[in-house]
């Protein structure tokens, strides 16, 4: 089972880490991804963070089943936060545990690779007194097409 | 039926969703695009970007020549941007 969340707090990686742990001594590889909100020219304010309650808890658990279909994973983390956040704030984590390393490096990217194509997520950046949405990337297609081969 | 919008979609209607009946002759996701384009001017700025328009059906993505009934949960917005 994947433990899915969406919530507007932080997460603690240490803690997800232990709990993923717990019990399970068929685990020999922790592979774990965090985002941030990037401020690059220091000019961001904020992010704020839509989703579509419902839709996004079933496709990010459809991620994660595809994914265990795809690897011999031993547990898988996904947590993405809403709501409005500062630069540097995390945004989401995802966290995949499997017996051995490849499975888990591989299942992380995927999962994030998938996320950022079919999560009903959507990013507004405050920049001065603008707002504006945040545009979807072509290369995030890109890095998509490598699974799909 | 019930319409939900998010994101600039949402801003652009002016709505967060709103039930509406599914009118006559329309049975799939490109015929009611359509059909809200000529709703209003809001709906017109919405809708007239059809490239940049994404739709889920019962929370599931789909294309626009999906079927669609009057017990659908339709949701329009823009490509996503999460993680």
């Amino acid at each position: 089972m994947a433990r899915i969340l969406v919530q507007q707090e932080d997460f603690d990686l240490g803690q997800e880490i232990a709990a993923l742990k717990s019990d399970n001594n068929n685990i020999g590889a922790i592979v774990t991804f965090t985002g941030t909100v990037r401020d690059l020219d220091r000019s961001l304010k904020s992010m704020t963070l839509e989703h579509y309650p419902g839709m996004t808890e079933s496709e990010l658990a459809n991620i994660a089943q595809e994914a265990k279909q795809r690897w011999p994973l031993e547990g898988c983390t996904i947590i993405h936060r809403v709501g409005r956040l500062a630069p540097g704030d995390n945004i989401v984590l995802v966290i995949t545990a499997s017996a051995h390393r490849q499975a888990a490096f591989e299942a992380a990217e995927y999962l994030m690779d998938f996320l950022k194509s079919r999560a009903p997520f959507w990013k507004k950046e405050e920049i001065g007194e603008e707002s504006q949405w945040v545009d979807a990337k072509d290369s995030d297609n890109v890095a998509l097409e490598r699974w799909l081969k | 039926m019930q319409l939900l919008y998010f994101a600039s979609v949402r801003e652009k209607t002016g709505l967060t969703g709103e039930s509406y009946q599914l009118p006559d002759g329309i049975s799939n996701v490109a015929q009611l695009i359509e059909h809200m384009q000529g709703r209003g001017a809001n709906y017109a700025a919405a809708f007239e970007n059809n490239l940049m328009l994404r739709i889920a059906v019962n929370q599931l993505h789909a294309k626009p020549e999906q079927t669609i009934s009057d017990s659908d949960e339709i949701a329009f917005f823009p490509p996503v941007t999460g993680g």
